[in-house]
């Protein structure tokens, strides 16, 4: 394509302005022809890579800057301390206090919610009338926003005007204290995450389910294999790497856990408190309520920090758990 | 090339931040002869709708745009974001007087209403709010007064006649001079009405009890005068904290926080009979008591004297592009005049001694409260408020604190580790 911009070997030289000017224009030209090429499949992905560069990158550096400072919004407050916020938040209870919640209330909430979304997936992978209708009412807890949800249950969940105490009052159990209770207000909260985040796991593994070959389950059942025995020796095997997928999604966003439990802090005036003893703030309202609430932004940037490390580990630990489980296959 | 296209990113950002943070000098009351835009940043109902349009008439180059939001919780983080960043800030913002010491420390960013004739305005204004306003050295005007929360008793007279108590407001205030006769009485409530609790929690007396024993006493409370911690060591700490520690133990509490919702809810059943009530909490209560509380609800002295709790200031940011415009406005909202029509409408009670004389507030009533004359009680309790100091993490403390209070409430607590377990709260929320 630029061959025949080449001049002739053999032809006298061209006056030096004349033959100043095409060359740059020469290699101008091929280097852009060139750049064309190689450089094309990047320009096509670069949105995405620019994009995280502004929204992903860019933040965790700043947050790692950040948190190496005594840093205060409020008060002015900036001067560089190394890892005296991190050295803090080892020995710091608190801290220790909102990630022993956090886990727990992931605990309570993630292994149930799976094994439910696995069960009412093997479910709907049945021959049945209307099947479009169930699936799509699987997700509908899906599309109604997070607070709305939360704020219903935590009606619902009032001590002293609460739906739930007054049904379990007419079978003549006292009251639960659900904000007041540690234990109780992880159940309550893991409720919510439950109702909302089911159906999406079940939907995820029922398109699993659908790539399994049916004549799999047609050969074990001649050889007389029950329904039971076909869902955990073919099923669950087969759907070992989606398991995988939805259980790493759920740890993260388990330890992130933050709308739900701020909106059932509705007794307390600090929502990010959760209760007055802090029976169920998560790593992330602990973060927010140092970095805004309590002008530590510094130290808010160490728990994001800390959450960030935490985060990596458990997905890890989660994936070669998951992994391990299944035996030799 | 990853790596120089990174570098090349931060440096754009970097430059971006540095000009979005950099690009505000403005010549103090620059070009304010042309027509000029000011926001106005407030939290809750400071009742100022009728003096923006009143002042727009009078000067007819400026608009003005009020953004409100209704708590001071959603408000403290966002101008906490405008005044680190230097950016997006009115050109009048409002300081409650918890968050007013920590935008003490930052005075730099404020411009100093002294060089727009503010030296004028002392004596429109309680001497302990207009000090409040002036940095420790007295040198720069920060705040010029809203409004005050001087503080009173609201209580149920219905429930009252029920246990067989007086229900007129001055025998009412008779039987509590101290806390510890409120105590007693509530107990007697609460013998004869079970169902229902004296208080609505351990916090709002803590709030009063606090700042009324540090005005009669050393004039500070969580924080000495030169903002360390002396949370374990005054004893106007450990006398409110006993007295409110006290309604706790004895139960005497629904254990509730002002406006969260389950508080709302209770306003309209029989769940508690008395709530601390400084002038600001007539319009909660007339809100969310609604129709079953009307004619029901009265108002009171308060046990232990004299005391405050609540009110702000309006200061104007360094960041604003018109100081003076921004500064005369400040000063017409905060006049006497500005805020008689601000208790007209919101029942804000105001921190000026002309205001509170003009015959609008002094003899207003209350249809909503059995026709109390708010203005004369209310006023009465303004002229004997004391000021107290609050350090910069005062906010952080008190909330630290009543944590503490509420689980005693709860159950979670032995009343006997509360203090010590306050004390550790306490220091570290300070830190």
């Amino acid at each position: 394509m630029t061959t025949d911009l080449r001049p002739s070997r053999n032809g006298p030289p061209p006056p030096p302005p004349a033959k100043a000017r095409p060359r740059p224009a020469r290699t101008w030209r091929t280097r852009l022809a060139r750049l064309d090429v190689k450089g094309a499949p990047y320009a096509f992905i670069s949105p995405f890579y620019i994009v995280f560069l502004i929204f992903g990158a860019f933040p965790l550096v700043y947050t790692l800057w950040v948190s190496l400072h005594d840093w205060e919004l409020a008060s002015g407050t900036r001067k560089f301390i190394g890892l005296d916020n991190y050295d803090y938040l080892l020995t710091d209870a608190d801290f220790w206090h909102a990630t022993v919640n956090t886990l727990g209330i992931f605990a309570v909430s993630t292994i149930p919610q799976l094994l439910i979304a696995l069960l009412v997936a093997n479910a709907l992978n049945r021959r049945m009338r209307l099947p479009t209708m169930f699936r799509i009412g699987m997700v509908a807890p899906l599309v109604t926003s997070t607070a709305a949800v939360a704020i219903v249950f935590t009606q619902m969940f009032d001590t002293n005007w609460g739906m739930i105490n007054w049904v379990i009052g007419l079978v003549g159990i006292d009251p639960i204290h659900w904000s007041s209770s540690r234990g109780w207000s992880w159940i309550a909260i893991a409720m919510m995450v439950d109702w909302r985040w089911t159906g999406y796991n079940a939907l995820i593994y029922l398109a699993a389910m659908q790539a399994i070959p049916k004549d799999l389950y047609e050969a074990a059942a001649i050889d007389g294999a029950s329904r039971i025995r076909q869902f955990w020796q073919i099923t669950v095997p087969m759907l070992r790497p989606t398991i995988i997928f939805t259980v790493i999604i759920s740890t993260i966003g388990g330890l992130q856990l933050f709308t739900e439990p701020v909106l059932f802090s509705v007794g307390t005036p600090n929502k990010m408190d959760g209760g007055p003893m802090h029976q169920f703030q998560t790593i992330t309202m602990y973060m927010y309520d140092n970095a805004f609430g309590h002008d530590r932004y510094g130290y808010g940037a160490t728990v994001a920090w800390a959450l960030f490390v935490m985060i990596i580990v458990f997905s890890l630990i989660n994936f070669l758990a998951v992994r391990r489980t299944g035996g030799t296959k | 090339m990853r790596r120089g296209l990174s570098t090349a990113m931060a440096a754009v950002l970097v430059g971006g931040l540095a000009v979005a943070c950099g690009g505000d000098d403005n010549d103090e009351g620059g070009s304010d002869s042309g027509p000029v835009e000011l926001t106005v940043d407030v939290f809750g109902e400071p009742g100022y709708d009728a003096l923006y349009k009143q002042y727009e008439q009078s000067h007819p180059n400026v608009k003005i745009k009020q953004r409100k939001v209704s708590t001071l919780d959603e408000y403290k983080p966002r101008i906490q974001q405008w005044m680190a960043t230097g950016s997006g800030a009115g050109d009048v913002v409002m300081l409650e007087e918890g968050i007013l010491p920590l935008y003490m420390q930052q005075k730099t960013k404020f411009v100093n209403l002294f060089d727009h004739g503010g030296k004028d305005l002392e004596k429109n204004f309680l001497p302990w709010k207009w000090q409040m306003g002036l940095t420790p050295d007295g040198k720069q005007l920060i705040g010029l007064g809203t409004d005050i929360g001087p503080l009173a008793m609201c209580y149920r007279k219905d429930l009252f006649k029920k246990a067989g108590l007086p229900t007129e407001r001055d025998k009412v205030g008779e039987l509590w001079a101290t806390w510890d006769q409120f105590l007693e009485t509530g107990k007697k409530f609460q013998e004869k009405v079970p169902g229902t609790k004296w208080l609505d929690g351990p916090t709002a007396v803590f709030r009063a009890t606090v700042l009324q024993n540090a005005g009669n006493g050393p004039g500070y409370s969580f924080f000495d005068k030169s903002d360390n911690l002396v949370y374990d060591s005054n004893p106007a700490v450990k006398q409110a904290f006993d007295t409110s520690l006290k309604f706790a133990e004895n139960k005497l509490t629904a254990d509730m926080s002002i406006f969260t919702p389950p508080w709302q809810t209770a306003l309209k059943r029989d769940t508690f009979a008395a709530l601390p009530c400084p002038s600001w909490m007539l319009g909660g209560i007339e809100e969310f008591s609604g129709d079953f509380g009307k004619g029901k609800w009265d108002v009171a002295k308060t046990p232990g004297g004299a005391g405050y709790w609540g009110g702000s200031w309006l200061a104007v940011p360094k960041q604003t592009k018109h100081a003076k415009a921004a500064a005369e406005l400040a000063k017409f909202l905060t006049s006497p005049e500005g805020q008689v029509a601000a208790y007209k409408a919101a029942n804000v009670f105001p921190s000026s001694p002309q205001a509170a004389q003009d015959p609008a507030v002094a003899g207003a009533k209350s249809a909503y409260f059995g026709d109390a004359p708010v203005g004369k009680i209310f006023g009465e309790l303004a002229a004997g408020v004391k000021p107290v100091h609050l350090g910069p993490k005062n906010e952080d403390v008190r909330a630290a604190v009543e944590n503490v209070l509420i689980s005693v409430g709860q159950g979670k607590q032995k009343p006997a580790d509360a203090w010590a377990k306050s004390v550790e709260e306490a220091k570290k929320a300070a830190r």
